[in-house]
């Protein structure tokens, strides 16, 4: 049979690869991902520092934010800037009914999670008809708007915000043993995430959000039904923020406006993804690790702590200039046999 | 209308001219070149340093020293356009964003090391001027009417000048105009130039009567992108109309609910603004 | 009667880009839709999945009324098309590409079934070897190869192809028209663009000519290749006009 021109030129090459199905490749890159976040969870165990322990709660945190940012980002290709605005909003009312209805962290985490969703799906309905930079910019407005009027809004505290007395920790075994328990509930999101995202992608509804990331109209014409898909990916990325935003401010026992909605946060979840690789299941925990890893070694070294932020920025100059498919990007655009591990 | 109302309304609009200056550099950008720039704000901050160094330290006239913070503005948009921007011109939008958002970081970061986070202050008073129930501060004055210059100024530039119809030609469509032997690569540079130049220029007549700090640009981009919405993105005249349109608003809103409200309607309207009419209240420019 | 178009017109702006098109289409036929360039062939097709619904008229699938369906609901209902210029899915595998069409198609299968209608209709293709590439890496031919191969995995009832011939080489065409045979030999009906003049007269059971957004002519192939009308049309490129008249 006569293929075309350049038919047939590595036979045993192509020969090989259907042998091992692709199914196979992608669960050994579950795996990996899924080691990787057992790894970082043990290492603040093992050594029951409680440095050590802020240290990975902090890296877990922006690992499964960057995660959840990853389904709306990386595999339906909507750029939020808005995507802390539930964060914010989950996690404010998720703290509301700790705060002031006495409830346990645990039913609050759902709840905190599901006001996220809810309001993603109200928001998405309207501004995921907005495409490109339109979209970004609308987020961008629903973030600052949303800060805006919970620094207005009176059972949220205003301006000041909530906070929690000290005696609410006695029923998780005082305070030493909440910031444990915190940071075992953030381990746990963290596999959640991480499975939810992986399971996504091999789904039919991820092919549909990659498909929709690749080309919009095309994906319509094949019958992708894309404002409903977009929306559930929106509203799915937005669960996870509302509960980690929930355990964040509870674990701080305190919120306000101006740590609920940083444009700044936002943007650098995005970079995580970007550093990691968009669109992978292990790109965006690689890229909150490091990006993580090197912000807190930049904070603390004397020669750079107080450019910090210009060597981050010059970090993410040269990443986008010259590696804009990310770490995980690059290594599966160079290595054509690590595409399949990587996913 | 009670004189407070119409203090605050003239205050608003006076305003509204050098947030139309601003917001006239990001929509000049953006309708150039597709990008949206994330630096337009530490930029606006920087034109506020630039009239505190050269008042406080050279004893120059605030005035006088935008000629300067202009020409200063023009280069380093140029610089910033080269180093971080013509790479990633026809990239994913998403990488434009985030190589302006780099930089961003990069001034905000040197800025925080070198100048603190506290606030500055320029002190310089042209008095004031009454008329019947209004006091005007004649630096509010002197802002409004140097805004108003620099937009007449960019709008004979733009349609009486040759670079000018060049950038009005690849704001258009720039493989035509590159066909028709515009050098589109030049014009790209120029057009970051004068964005960055009119950015610096707003914020070096808003030094003269607000304090500030290396930060208080932010405030000041996301009002560009409000006012650049209303106006029509990639429209730099409706920017100058959307401007008044954001300071009368707020001067008006104040009169009726707890100024922390403003941002609030501010951000509210920008979002449904987008939804119903992306090209602005105004038309944008293809 | 599988397709029925009537009285549709279509304006962008102060162009009128369709008017009163009407026609209609049998079941198991290959339909050719010829005309210069600027006729208003691919608005047609877009007006009929979808992608630009009509102002006026309307277009009945099946005995369904679709005007103004969304094009994803016509996708579902069996009507699958490829476009003019290839669009690929770039950064998704050959195999992945085709899933899409099969998961979303008329019969919308899980994932894994998808996989595996996917992996016959790349075999038919000839793109089996090329299934685990991504699709930005296909040249031209295979991208075309791909467009039909989405098509096709999404089981369609009528298939839009629009110029699937057009950039390909002889043997490619000869391949191409094959393919186009086989499927048609399966029962799916066609209703193809093509600028190819001898491979329309050849593999049409009938023919419909636009020409400035009004159909001028139609009938079998030989009737419309000696229509005056038609050749008047043409006239502005002799050689389509020659081609014309010699395929008939």
């Amino acid at each position: 049979m006569k293929v075309g021109n350049v038919g047939a030129v590595r036979p045993a090459a192509s020969a090989a690869v259907p042998s091992i199905p692709a199914r196979f490749w992608q669960r050994v890159s579950f795996w990996v991902t899924l080691a990787v976040v057992a790894l970082l969870g043990a290492v603040a165990i093992v050594s029951q520092r409680d440095t050590l322990r802020e240290a990975m709660f902090t890296l877990l945190m922006f690992a499964s934010l960057a995660s959840s940012l990853n389904i709306l980002l990386g595999y339906t290709g909507y750029v939020s800037f808005g995507h802390i605005v539930f964060f914010g909003l989950g996690g404010y009312s998720g703290f509301y009914f700790i705060s002031k209805q006495g409830w346990s962290i645990y039913p609050s985490l759902i709840v905190g999670g599901l006001v996220a969703s809810v309001i993603a799906l109200l928001i998405g309905l309207s501004i995921l008809r907005l495409r490109g930079a339109y979209f970004a910019l609308a987020t961008i407005g629903i973030l600052e708007a949303a800060r805006a009027f919970v620094a207005n809004f009176g059972p949220f505290g205003g301006s000041t915000g909530l906070s929690i007395n000290f005696s609410v920790y006695r029923q998780y075994g005082g305070p030493a043993q909440a910031l444990w328990t915190s940071f075992y509930i953030m381990w746990v999101i963290t596999f959640i995430v991480v499975i939810v995202s992986f399971y996504i992608k091999s789904s039919r509804f991820g092919l549909g959000l990659l498909s929709i990331r690749e080309d919009e109209d095309a994906a319509l014409v094949m019958g992708v039904n894309a404002p409903r898909w977009k929306t559930l990916a929106y509203v799915v990325s937005a669960f996870f923020p509302g509960v980690i935003g929930t355990l964040y401010f509870f674990k701080n026992g305190n919120v306000e406006p101006a740590d609920a909605f940083r444009l700044q946060m936002s943007i650098e979840t995005i970079v995580m993804v970007m550093l990691g690789g968009q669109g992978t299941v292990l790109g965006p925990i690689l890229g909150a690790a490091t990006y993580d890893r090197l912000r807190s070694y930049l904070l603390t070294s004397d020669l750079f702590k107080n450019l910090h932020l210009a060597v981050a920025g010059l970090a993410l100059l040269l990443i986008v200039l010259f590696v804009p498919a990310g770490v995980v990007g690059w290594l599966r655009g160079r290595f054509a046999q690590l595409r399949r591990v990587l996913e | 209308m009670p004189a407070q109302v119409l203090t605050s309304v003239v205050d608003g609009l006076m305003l509204g001219f050098v947030y139309g200056v601003a917001a006239m550099g990001m929509t000049l950008i953006w309708g150039v070149m597709r990008v949206i720039n994330l630096s337009h704000g530490p930029l606006i901050a920087l034109g506020m340093f630039g009239t505190y160094f050269l008042f406080t330290g050279l004893g120059l006239n605030p005035y006088l020293g935008l000629l300067l913070i202009a020409v200063v503005g023009l280069v380093a948009g140029f610089v910033i356009y080269g180093v971080a921007v013509h790479r990633v011109i026809n990239a994913p939008y998403l990488s434009s964003l985030l190589a302006t958002f780099a930089v961003s970081m990069m001034i905000i970061g040197v800025g925080t090391a070198a100048l603190s986070t506290s606030p500055f202050n320029v002190d310089f008073s042209l008095g004031s001027v009454a008329a019947g129930p209004l006091t005007i501060p004649g630096t509010r004055l002197m802002a409004a009417f140097a805004a108003v210059l620099v937009a007449g100024l960019l709008y004979l530039f733009l349609y009486r000048t040759k670079p000018g119809k060049a950038i009005r030609a690849v704001s258009n469509n720039r493989g035509a105009a590159e066909l028709m032997g515009i050098p589109s690569s030049r014009v790209l540079a120029l057009s970051f130039g004068i964005g960055t130049m009119l950015a610096g220029l707003a914020g070096g007549l808003i030094a003269t009567f607000f304090p500030f700090t290396i930060l208080s640009g932010e405030t000041y981009q996301l009002k560009s992108f409000v006012i650049g919405v209303l106006g029509g993105l990639g429209n730099p005249i409706g920017a100058l109309v959307g401007g008044l349109v954001l300071g009368l608003l707020e001067g008006i809103i104040p009169a009726f609910m707890p100024v922390s409200w403003v941002p609030v309607i501010e951000f509210a309207l920008f979002v449904l603004v987008l939804l119903i009419r992306p090209t602005g209240l105004l038309g944008g420019r293809a | 009667m599988i397709l029925q178009v009537q009285g549709v017109c279509k304006r962008f702006g102060g162009l009128q880009a369709l008017t009163d098109v009407t026609f209609d289409m049998e079941e198991g036929q290959i339909l050719g839709l010829i005309g210069p360039n600027g006729a208003g062939k691919t608005t047609l097709f877009n007006a009929v999945n979808g992608v630009y619904p009509p102002e006026v008229g309307k277009v009945v699938f099946r005995g369904q009324d679709i005007t103004r369906w969304a094009p994803y609901k016509v996708a579902h209902l069996g009507m699958a098309r490829t476009f003019q210029v290839v669009r690929p899915l770039n950064e998704l595998t050959v195999r992945d590409n085709v899933i899409v069409g099969a998961c979303y198609g008329r019969e919308g299968h899980s994932r894994t079934a998808g996989a595996k209608v996917a992996d016959a209709v790349l075999e038919r293709v000839g793109l089996a070897e090329r299934a685990n590439q991504l699709a930005a890496s296909l040249n031209v031919a295979q991208k075309k190869r791909l467009e039909m191969a989405r098509a096709l995995a999404a089981k369609p009832y009528l298939l839009l192809l629009d110029e699937v011939l057009a950039g390909l080489n002889p043997t490619e065409v000869a391949r191409m028209l094959d393919t186009i045979r086989q499927i048609r030999a399966e029962g799916v009906t066609i209703f193809m663009i093509e600028h190819l003049m001898h491979a329309v007269m050849n593999l049409s059971d009938w023919v419909v000519v636009l020409d400035y957004g009004k159909v001028i002519a139609q009938g079998l192939p030989q009737q419309v290749s000696t229509d005056p009308h038609v050749v008047e049309a043409y006239l502005g490129d002799p050689r389509l006009a020659a081609e014309l008249l010699a395929g008939g």
